[in-house]
């Protein structure tokens, strides 16, 4: 998934395009970013009702000013329940992201910069977990661990780290066969200088950009999880549970999954937005 | 190669036919090894781990089991056991279904297949299409395909489904609504699980042709007096499939990943649907053989993308393999 | 401005004396939008080509050359805005056309049709996933030109007549399966391809080996000679020496002289084509500067030449590749002399960029060893080398590269002074403003990042930071050729100063005989991994022993003897210290 990472990131710069940075439609993503935000630190703002509250005159209720999003099956305030699970489906999102990240950077620097013998190993082991679709190796940190919040948040990290460590080690391959890198040698400076001030440094640069746009991806792999059954299970307010929930009343209250879906929609959109635009900027400050 | 004697071309083809044996192989072989682990790294009773726990097993089934994973024996055993039935094909018998792993599996696959096989040839004309008008263009349509393309990566595959189900079956009843046969329960599925693949390639493929675009023999090529439509069909194209072959990997893990879901939403049934029982069921030997078969599938994909990549170009081809 | 059709005593005219010309430009100019209104990069530009006439149009990077030559067959760029009072072709039977005001529909007609255009790097020029047959026949199909079934046989027609041997074989080959000289007529041959009366090429040989350029030039003289009019855009005055009936010199987009070939190069009436001329390096400039009048200090000579700063002893460098091994270097002995500038030239491939690199330590040999001061150098384990390593700098053809792209001008410079112990944070600030000023560059630039500054003042950046560490030998590896003339002027005089003021040992590698005689000593002429010859410039230069330097000579395209040899200015001296002095102190833009 790295791969697509990338390919929407635009590691390699758009040439047609003006930079999005310049433009002031950048700040529309900034804005359901921001709500995002104010969601996870405080849902109140939003609503006074409670997710869990239980409205039983109000049982499929449509959209409507006393619902923005109507309510669900057990009379339940959709609206709550989305702004309230944001803080959850963030979490995992982020966590995720976290959990990839580091875990890609260590064990891509280590298959580009460890001694032979270990970095053949660790380029085989990285080679063989990208011959499984991500997906699969999530379901089986699931099968494993079981499911639940955290276990959602480990299985779609640890379903990833490969592929970002494939990302860093090629990023690492590239600043080494870098003339930068030669250069130094050539004035001087010990490895360990060249390591630390030019090659991680500028290795992990892209990262910036993949992980913003990860983050997005996160979300949706977790939700997906969710939405399967196999993540974070109902009644927990969670974006993918939510509309798992609703899944058998798209005839009767389509609102119940189509909203809260075009809330996540929505949400990764805005953050994928955003992190091309983090890449605008990046390649503008770079010339690359 | 022109010019080299039959019998070495001959010989290079047999070291890297050997050669990608061996890249298969050993791919099966960490597989295994993976879901070896997997199993051996969850606590609990080894039989109930493999049966799923909530699957009845009496003695008899009970010693079967013993002896076949040679339970009873040293952990070393029982990999090299587990291995060698793995890479033989056997992966035993599906708790869930009581049929052999490999039945349960070919016969999942019939309508994932074809759900696949529609989204790619969807996805395949559709990124094409958006890629070949807007690329290189200054003015509107790329940048509202190029939005639309981001806002489509960007958007569950699920939203597609739930939208097109609510839209088309529920309200318009132009399609059957959940499950059916034949082409009209078709459409809505791969239509979904297209999107986002169509999406991904018309990036790639944009970018593929922009940066052919921006070569000197583009330039070299519209000096002899070659128009737009040809330069782009008849020469971007073909480095532009370069670009995107090499997206293989992924679009088979957007296709299985995304069938999944799509599945799950249209209520399909199909390798989607097999995969998310075994997991409920906890149902190892029918979730090991699903690994080994799709990690058995990402691979060859990507061998033969390989070849595909060096019949394109031709620079490739004097260093192989 | 002279408009060339307008002399009708050119050279060029021959017997075709009077003949209507193959194209004539009137007030040309060429505009792209700007953020201050407009940008005119071509500003009203005339010229004729008459049937059999080689037309060189020569100017620096930006001068208008090009975008000239692409708005002649409609592709200066969807954004250009093109101006003429006319812009005429004589078409095939003698047809006028007009190429004013034309849609891109009937652009697509004259392109490759009535107008041929070659560009510069074959490899990357032709489509390289098509083979050369399909290629070459392609302006064929475009313009519907013959059936189906005669189009193999004239596309072998067209290889064989710009001399390439085996058509029939090349055809079914790819570009990268061709030789560098190959692949270039390949790319004419499709540019001829559509029996176009104007061949217009732009920069045709500036990727090539001066060997291989001869014989390029060849093919073009002999095109004119079959009445083909032909416009050359070239940066190099030597290559419009050679073939062009006509010398156009362009300027900032104008056409600043122009007039016979002989008469523009031997009395130059427009001071930027002097400057240009007294740019080039070669056997008349050795004793003076490029950038400007007056003669260089003579180097002092090192008194014990009996031992060398640098030896390289029976170096040898063997690559694998996937046909089989490639010997690189294969046995490399010399001996620099302290202060000397010793020179290696050589044609692409021949190994000279690896023996760079052996001396510097990047690329280790496989036999043999380079002793530095007598003492071991290659040899050394990288811990024991590295405290050694400031005094065997490196400036390279591509400082940018050799540059962390995150990096401004200021921790470029402090990157070497780090190194050196003791050194507080002022003293290194300190450091590198007397190092911009020994460049002849502004302190301002300091807080700039070197991918906004010009290629001229990038190469400063690399010799300030290269000077950073105090080296005693300098390595420069092709320093100059991806300059423009009077920048490389520049840059040349700035290294012979330095030099000159700290005692430099300069170990120049190019493959430009121009520089190399200009600026060294002594030479080593190398090939195919070995040295050929080696001598003191004077003696290579005058009396070659081996065949292959003959025949690099033969090659290298000569200017005529300067009709007036500029003495004007006596000789300044150079105060030691003093950047206000420093030659090339004038900024290139």
């Amino acid at each position: 998934m790295t791969d697509m990472l990338a390919i929407i990131g635009r590691l390699r710069p758009d040439p047609g395009a003006p930079a999005l940075w310049h433009r002031p439609g950048l700040l529309v993503p900034l804005v359901p970013v921001l709500l995002l935000a104010v969601a996870t630190a405080a849902p109140g703002l939003f609503t006074g009702l409670a997710p869990d509250a239980i409205d039983t005159d109000a049982i499929l209720a449509h959209p409507g000013p006393a619902h923005w999003f109507g309510t669900d099956q057990l009379g339940r305030d959709v609206f709550a329940r989305v702004v309230h699970g944001t803080s959850l489906s963030l979490t995992i999102g982020l966590g995720a992201t976290l959990v990839a990240c580091a875990g890609g950077v260590l064990l891509g620097l280590a298959a580009a910069l460890a001694p032979p013998v270990v970095r053949a190993i660790l380029v085989r082991l990285i080679d063989v977990f990208l011959a499984f679709p991500e997906i699969l190796l999530a379901l089986l940190v699931i099968v494993a661990l079981g499911r639940g919040p955290a276990n959602t948040l480990l299985a779609v990290g640890l379903s990833s780290i490969a592929g970002y460590a494939r990302l860093v080690r090629s990023q690492v391959l590239r600043v080494v066969r870098s003339g930068y890198v030669e250069h130094a040698v050539a004035l001087g400076e010990p490895r360990r200088t060249i390591i630390l001030r030019h090659v991680i440094p500028n290795a992990t640069r892209p990262l910036v950009v993949v992980a913003t746009i990860g983050l997005g991806h996160a979300v949706l792999t977790a939700s997906a999880l969710s939405f399967i059954g196999l993540g974070v299970v109902p009644p927990v307010a969670e974006w993918g549970a939510l509309l798992a929930d609703g899944r058998n009343y798209l005839d009767t209250a389509p609102w119940i999954s189509v909203l809260p879906a075009t809330v996540v929609a929505v949400s990764v959109i805005a953050i994928t937005i955003l992190g091309r635009g983090l890449q605008d900027l990046l390649a503008g400050s770079d010339g690359a | 190669m022109p010019g080299s004697p039959r019998s070495r071309t001959a010989l290079a083809g047999l070291a890297v036919a050997l050669q990608r044996l061996g890249v298969i192989l050993s791919v099966l072989w960490a597989a295994a090894t993976i879901a070896f682990v997997a199993i051996k790294a969850i606590p609990g009773d080894p039989v109930a781990i493999l049966t799923g726990g909530e699957n009845i097993v009496d003695a008899a089934e009970r010693a079967a089991l013993v002896a076949r994973y040679g339970l009873d024996q040293p952990l070393a055993v029982q990999y090299a056991r587990y291995v060698a039935h793995a890479l033989a094909g056997d992966f035993g018998q599906s708790y869930q279904y009581r049929l052999p792993v490999i039945t349960v599996i070919a016969e999942a696959a019939g309508p994932t297949l074809q759900l696949a096989g529609a989204a790619m040839v969807l996805a395949l004309g559709l990124g094409l299409a958006s890629a070949l008008v807007s690329a290189g263009r200054r003015g509107w349509l790329r940048g509202v395909l190029s939005g639309l393309e981001l806002a489509v990566l960007s958007t569950p595959v699920y939203w597609f489904g739930l939208l097109l189900l609510v839209l088309f079956s529920f309200t318009l009843g132009w399609f059957p609504i959940i499950g059916g046969e034949g082409i009209p329960a078709l459409v809505l599925p791969a239509v979904a699980l297209s999107l986002p693949l169509a999406a991904l390639l018309a990036q790639v493929l944009r970018d593929g042709l922009e940066e052919a675009l921006a070569q000197p023999f583009a330039l070299t090529i519209r000096m002899r007096g070659v128009g737009e439509a040809a330069l782009r069909l008849r020469h971007a194209l073909r480095h532009a499939a370069l670009a995107a072959s090499t997206l293989a990997g992924t679009l088979f893990a957007g296709v299985l990943g995304g069938s999944i879901l799509t599945e799950t939403v249209f209520g399909r049934s199909g390798i989607g649907q097999i995969t998310i029982q075994a997991i409920r069921t906890r149902d190892m030997p029918l979730l090991l053989g699903l690994m080994m078969l799709s990690a058995l599938a990402s691979v060859l994909i990507n061998l033969s993308l390989d070849t595909l990549y060096r019949r394109i170009d031709p620079r490739l081809r004097r260093t192989a393999p | 401005m002279t408009g060339v059709g307008a002399d009708p005593r050119g050279p060029a005219l021959r017997e075709e004396a009077g003949a209507t010309p193959v194209l004539a430009v009137e007030g040309l100019r060429v505009a792209f939008p700007g953020r201050s209104g407009p940008d005119e990069v071509v500003r009203g530009v005339s010229f004729a080509i008459r049937p059999g006439e080689v037309l060189a149009l020569v100017g620096e990077s930006g001068s208008g050359k090009s975008v000239t030559a692409r708005a002649l067959v409609g592709l200066a760029g969807a954004r250009a805005r093109i101006q003429a009072e006319a812009l005429r072709l004589t078409g095939h039977e003698d047809r006028a056309l007009d190429l004013l005001g034309l849609s891109e529909r009937r652009w697509r007609a004259v392109r490759g049709r009535q107008v041929g255009f070659v560009l510069q790097d074959a490899l990357v020029s032709l489509d390289p996933l098509r083979r050369i047959g399909q290629e070459v026949a392609e302006p064929i199909r475009a313009h519907r030109l013959l059936p189906r079934d005669a189009v193999a046989g004239e596309v072998q027609a067209l290889l064989a007549r710009v001399g390439i041997p085996d058509p029939a074989i090349r055809a079914a080959q790819y570009p990268h399966e061709l030789s560098g000289g190959l692949r270039q007529r390949a790319l004419i041959a499709s540019a001829l391809a559509g029996r176009p009366r104007l061949l217009i090429a732009d920069e045709p040989t500036t990727a090539l080996d001066v060997t291989i350029q001869r014989q390029i030039l060849a093919v073009f003289a002999d095109l004119a000679r079959a009445g083909h009019g032909l416009l050359l855009i070239t940066h190099d005055l030597a290559v419009a020496a050679q073939v062009a009936d006509t010398i156009a010199v362009m300027q900032h987009g104008v056409i600043v002289e122009a007039g016979p070939a002989r008469a523009v190069l031997a009395d130059p009436r427009h001071t930027y084509t002097r400057r240009l001329l007294a740019a080039v390096p070669g056997p008349g400039t050795r004793r003076g500067w490029l950038s400007r009048a007056g003669a260089r200090p003579e180097r002092a000579r090192d008194p014990r030449p009996a031992e060398p700063i640098l030896e390289i002893r029976d170096v040898a460098v063997r690559f694998s590749r996937p046909g089989g091994a490639v010997d690189a270097l294969a046995g490399i002995s010399l001996r620099v002399r302290r202060g000397e500038t010793f020179g290696i030239v050589g044609e692409s491939g021949s190994g000279k960029t690896t023996l760079g690199r052996v001396v510097l330590a990047l690329q280790r040999a496989d036999r043999g060893e380079v002793l530095f001061e007598g003492r071991p150098w290659s040899t050394l384990p990288e811990r024991s080398r590295r405290p050694l390593r400031p005094r065997i700098q490196t400036i390279v053809q591509d400082p940018l590269g050799s540059f962390d792209p995150r990096d401004t001008v200021r921790r470029i410079l402090e990157q070497p002074l780090r190194l050196q112990p003791g050194l507080a944070a002022g003293q290194r600030a300190a450091r590198a403003a007397e190092l911009m000023a020994l460049v002849g560059l502004p302190r301002e630039m300091l807080a700039r990042q070197p991918r906004t500054l010009s290629g001229g003042q990038r190469q400063r950046v690399a010799i300030a930071q290269a000077l950073a560490g105090q080296p005693d030998l300098l390595v420069c590896d092709e320093p100059v050729s991806a300059l423009d003339v009077t920048t490389q002027a520049q840059i040349l005089d700035l290294l012979a100063d330095l030099q000159h003021r700290f005692g430099l040992t300069l170990l120049l590698i190019s493959h430009d005989l121009g520089v190399i005689q200009h600026m060294s000593d002594r030479v080593a002429v190398m090939k195919d991994g070995r040295i050929v010859e080696t001598g003191t410039v004077e003696d290579i230069f005058a009396a070659p022993a081996d065949p292959y330097t003959r025949r690099l000579l033969a090659a290298l395209p000569a200017l005529p003897a300067r009709a007036a040899p500029e003495v004007e200015a006596a000789a300044e001296p150079i105060v030691p210290g003093d950047a206000a002095h420093a030659p090339g102190l004038e900024i290139d833009a």
